[in-house]
This record gives C-alpha cells, sequence and structure tokens, in this order.
C-alpha cells in the first residue's frame, strides 16, 4: 500500500503536516514494538497506535538517561518517569518488563481480571510506576511535585514527565507550566509526544495546538523540538536539562503507530477494543516489513 | 478556626521537617511566620486548585505531608478528579483544610457556597471527612492528623463561632463526642451546628424535654458504635447539618439506623439544606435560619418528632 492509498483512508490525516523523516527502526525498536503486540493480541484490546509513537521516547529515557534500580524500585535516588499519557502504557509495561521490573510472562496477562497490567498504569500495582494516570492532565501536577520534593531534600533525581498532545488540551498542563517555571523547576523535564492525532481525529482540527514550541517558551520553559524516533537525536536532548534555572519541555515529532505502516496516522487505531485474527496477523507481518 | 488551625499547622512544621504549606491565593499575610521561617516548605501557588492538588500528591509521593489550604468550594468542586485519582486513589497523607466551609460566605453567593462538599468528599475511597466545630477542636484536630493514613478533608467554619468543645473530652478522628446526655431525644450535629443543637436543647430542658447532643465530627468514618450507644433508648434522633441533605450527616446516620436496628430505629428527623442552590445572600445565620438550621428552629422539628405517633415523623 503507498503512503498515499494509506492516507485516502484515513479520516483527514492529510491535515496533520509534514512527519518526521526518522531514520529505519533498528532490531531493538522493532523487537520493542513486537512485545506490544503480543500483549495487545494476547487481551485483545489496548491503545497499540498511542503506544507505538512512544517507543523511542521511553527506550531512550530508559537505555540512556535514567537512574533506576529494578530490584528496588522506589530507591529514593531514582529519576522519575510519569506516564502521564497513561493510555501509553502498553510501551511503558514493554520497557519495564525488559529493564527487569517485572516478569515478561506478565505482559501476558495484560487486561485480565486478575493482573496487575491493566489499560492504564497504576502506582502500588506495578513494579517502576510512578502515578497511577489515565485520567488526563495529572502527570505535570504530581511531576512538579517531586521535582520540588527533590529540591527540598537536596537530591539530584531529574524528573520526567510524558505527555499527549491531545492530553494537553487539559487546563491543569498550563497551570502546572506556569507553577514549574515559576519554581525554575530546572530537574523536571516535560516531554509532548507530538504525534498530532488525539481520539477523534488530526490535534489541528480538535483543537489546535500551534504554536506550541512558542506556547511552552512563553510559559518559561527552555524547548527543543526533536524527531521523537530518531534515536540518537533523543540520547543528545534528553541527556540533561536544556538550560539553568528553567524547566525543559522537548517536543518529541513522532508517527502514531509507527513502525506498522496500515496503522500509521490511523485515528481508528486510537484505540481497540477488539482485535480479530486477520488484524493480528496483519500487525505482525507489517512489523516483519518495518 | 482557621487561624487556629493554620497555627496548629505552624507548630507541627517547626518540628517535623516532612510538613509543607500549600495555598492558592489566599489573603495577604496568611501564614507569614510559615512563609518567613521555613521558606522552603512554603507553596503560595496561585489561582490552580488542579496543578495545587498535583503537586502535593508528588510532594506526599517523596515523604512529605503536605497541608493545603484555601476556600472549601474551590478545593472540592474545582479540582474534584484531582482529588480522587492524585490522592485518593494513591492514598496519599495530603491534608485538606477548606475553609468557609457551609453557608460561611452567604453575601457571596452560590458560587462561593460549599453546601454539598462533605458529600462528594464521603464518597471518595479512602478519604477521611471531618468538621470541627469550634477553633479549639479545629486546634485539637489538626494536632492530631500528622500520622493519619490517607487523604483528610476538614471543613473550616468562619471564625468566632460559640466555644462548645471540651478540653477534658480529647479528640481522636472518627470518634464522635456525646456532649450531653439524651434523654427523649438526641442532637446529632457537625461542625457549627453542635452549638445550635445545645442551644436547642437548652430550650428543651426548659420545657421539660431531655435532649442530648452529639458532636459527630468525623462524618467519615461514621462512628457507629459511638450513635448507637448515644441512641440507646431514645424516642427521637434530629441530624443537623449546614449542608445538602443528599450525601451528608442526615443520610449516613440514617444509613447506620437502618442497617443496624430497621424497624426498632428511633425515629429520625433530618435538618439540612434541600436540594436547592440558595437563592439569598445576607449572613450565615441568616441563611441557616432559611434553612431551619438555628435552635429554635431545631427545638422545634424535637417538638413535633416528639408529640408525632411512633414512626409517623418522616
Amino acid at each position: 500500500m503507498s503512503p498515499a492509498q494509506t492516507s485516502a483512508k484515513k479520516i483527514g490525516v492529510e491535515k496533520i503536516g509534514p512527519t518526521p523523516v526518522s531514520p529505519p527502526l533498528d532490531a531493538r525498536s522493532t523487537a520493542l514494538r513486537k512485545v506490544c503486540v503480543d500483549a495487545l493480541v494476547s487481551a485483545g484490546r489496548g491503545h497499540l497506535s498511542s503506544a507505538l509513537s512512544l517507543i523511542e521516547v521511553l527506550r531512550v529515557l530508559y537505555d540512556d538517561v535514567l537512574r533506576f534500580r529494578a530490584d528496588e524500585p522506589m530507591w529514593a535516588g531514582r529519576d522519575r518517569c510519569i506516564l502521564s499519557k497513561g493510555h501509553g502504557c502498553l510501551a511503558l509495561f514493554t520497557l519495564l518488563a525488559d529493564k527487569g521490573f517485572f516478569a515478561k510472562s506478565e505482559l501476558e496477562t495484560y487486561c485480565q481480571v486478575d493482573s496487575m497490567l491493566g489499560g492504564h498504569p497504576e502506582r502500588g500495582k506495578v513494579p517502576g510506576v510512578e502515578a497511577s494516570t489515565g485520567a488526563l492532565g495529572h502527570g505535570l501536577g504530581i511531576g512538579i511535585g517531586m521535582a520540588l520534593a527533590a529540591r527540598i531534600q537536596k537530591r539530584d533525581s531529574r524528573v520526567f514527565v510524558i505527555t499527549g498532545d491531545g492530553e494537553i488540551n487539559e487546563g491543569s498542563i498550563w497551570e502546572g507550566a506556569m507553577c514549574a517555571s515559576k519554581h525554575r523547576l530546572d530537574n523536571l523535564t516535560v516531554i509532548v509526544d507530538r504525534n498530532k492525532l488525539q481520539s477523534y481525529g488530526p490535534t489541528i482540527d480538535v483543537q489546535d495546538l500551534e504554536p506550541l514550541t512558542d506556547k511552552w517558551r512563553a510559559f518559561g520553559f527552555a524547548v527543543a523540538d526533536v524527531d521523537g524516533h530518531d534515536v540518537n537525536s533523543l540520547r543528545s536532548v534528553l541527556a540533561r536539562p536544556l538550560a539553568a534555572g528553567k524547566p525543559t519541555c522537548v517536543i518529541a515529532h513522532t508517527v502514531k503507530g509507527k513502525g506498522i505502516a496500515h496503522i500509521e496516522h490511523d485515528p481508528n487505531w486510537h484505540h481497540k477494543s477488539k482485535v480479530s485474527d486477520d488484524e493480528a496477523a496483519a500487525l505482525y507481518a507489517a512489523l516483519e516489513n518495518a | 478556626m482557621r487561624k487556629a488551625a493554620t497555627d496548629a499547622i505552624y507548630e507541627l512544621a517547626k518540628t517535623d521537617p516532612r510538613i509543607v504549606f500549600v495555598g492558592s491565593d489566599l489573603g495577604a499575610g496568611t501564614m507569614d511566620k510559615f512563609r518567613k521561617e521555613m521558606p522552603e516548605r512554603f507553596f503560595m501557588e496561585g489561582v490552580s486548585e488542579q496543578n495545587i492538588i498535583g503537586m502535593a500528591a508528588g510532594l506526599a509521593m517523596d515523604g512529605f505531608i503536605p497541608y493545603v489550604n484555601t476556600i472549601a468550594t474551590f478545593l472540592t468542586r474545582r479540582c474534584y478528579e484531582q482529588v480522587a485519582v492524585d490522592l485518593c486513589l494513591h492514598n496519599l497523607p495530603v491534608r485538606l483544610i477548606a475553609t468557609g466551609g457551609g453557608v460561611v460566605y452567604a453575601p457571596l453567593g452560590p458560587t462561593h457556597l460549599a453546601i454539598e462538599d462533605l458529600a462528594i468528599m464521603r464518597a471518595l475511597p479512602n478519604m477521611t471527612v471531618t468538621a470541627p466545630t469550634d477553633a479549639p477542636e479545629a486546634r485539637r484536630l489538626v494536632m492530631s492528623t500528622v500520622d493519619l493514613p490517607g487523604p483528610l478533608y476538614v471543613r473550616i467554619a468562619k471564625g468566632g463561632d460559640p466555644v462548645v468543645s471540651r478540653d477534658e473530652d480529647g479528640f481522636q478522628v472518627g470518634k464522635a463526642i456525646l456532649l450531653r446526655q439524651p434523654k427523649d431525644v438526641l442532637f446529632v450535629g457537625i461542625g457549627v451546628t453542635v452549638n445550635r443543637c445545645l442551644a436547642a436543647a437548652d430550650q428543651l430542658a426548659a420545657q421539660g424535654i431531655g435532649a442530648g447532643v452529639l458532636n459527630m465530627h468525623t462524618l467519615k468514618p461514621l462512628d457507629e458504635a459511638g450513635l448507637l450507644s448515644a441512641a440507646k433508648g431514645v424516642r427521637a434522633i434530629v441530624t443537623v447539618e449546614e449542608h445538602t441533605l443528599m450525601g451528608g450527616l442526615g443520610s449516613a446516620v440514617g444509613d447506620v439506623l437502618l442497617r443496624r436496628l430497621g424497624r426498632t430505629a428511633p425515629d429520625l428527623i433530618t435538618l439540612g439544606i434541600p436540594d436547592v442552590f440558595p437563592e439569598k445572600y445576607g449572613s450565615q445565620d441568616a441563611l441557616m435560619k432559611h434553612f431551619g438550621l438555628q435552635p429554635t428552629q431545631i427545638a422545634e422539628a424535637a417538638v413535633r418528632v416528639l408529640s408525632a405517633p411512633v414512626g409517623a415523623a418522616a
């Protein structure tokens, strides 16, 4: 299927504008995506495309940036990573299992009645999850509290808060943005998963966010735009805060559904409550060709 | 009452480095001593209740005990989801000090009245819900809260309220205080209605009716044993709350009586605010009179129930 054909089937996708021309996905990125798809298929449901846009961001955080102890998840000296867009949890669970916070076999139980892994992440249930999210717009306030706590306790922990772009429609995000810059929280980094689609369709139609870089800058953040699927660029931009005395905002330009061509940019894949055998087979086939 | 509560928070913070204070946009000079002496633990964050609750949650997750203070209606309605998810779902020790509960802000109109705060806080799992009756009780309450598990809501009244609580009764969250032993009828009050109940009991005593008064300062968890023990042998119970009748003290007491005593329960009259937004201004006292919550009206309700045939009260 050519990109033009793909677009024709998808609601308003021509409106989302240019998407990043990322380097090809490497073997690790593809393998992580396969773990997400396995969990989705075993549960028969989930927010797959919202997770796939996040894979490289989370991979770089957990591989290269965050300080943590998988066998001591609440170690006080750790960096905190809050997935404020909790519906992207398939990606977070994949990375946490990959790092040994819990057994990979747990992923097979995703969304089952007794599983610790539900459709949104929960603190206290899932080792490594810092906050129970799912209701949107909550992660930044919590992250600010953690960043202030680190300052009072004289810890050098960094706090990362990953939001969706649809999520930042919430007013609470902008209350938090004012608060973070007032307190000059340079130990706080907000990462916006800028995949330009929300549940109903393109963000430009539902609630236009542009000029997004200028907005965060106006709210007192040091801002960088980055290709959210380019591992090297992410490593370099996330390695340290962008500026002293200011919170950092990294706008990660991503593709919703990245790596599975036929679901990329397709709002119909935002959330699936049923995945047929044919659909599952198509997901695996597309991953083979990624 | 707010000053008694905030003074107590200051005192606690002086000796406990886990305690932080978070306000929104409080009156000029509020908690100046705290701000000057412990600036790293004092936060005044502007009119942004959603963020304030999230921030308090984050601080609590990393070991602090935040005391959050703003006007009751804004601390409950505006940021209800943050209170539910950030505080209650995570079961964090954040203390919500809600100023001007009930109809304290009568002249400011319905946007500023907190008439369903207790009900909506009560509906949230893990939340403890309290309303002290006077300044000394507010102080006793706050001083007892440091190590209380989970989130806590404290409804604070206007200030200058009649002092009816007694040092010798002590204070324990979840344990009602029987201020006067009943004979014929038991008044159950919460917050400032307790002093109205006592005044009503005085009026009834002059008429030879023995009215008791139970200070139910904690709505959740409700002291069922204390209620049933105080209610033993009375003909009727009258609950009095500066709050909607939907889901507050009357509902909670009625639920206990029905579940625990069934047909043997005393008659129950619930006095409070009906299912309306108050349309009048004036003063807290004027609005309470409008809703039948002043001593004479409470006494009259008791007389009515006692002179009706058994079981006909409702």
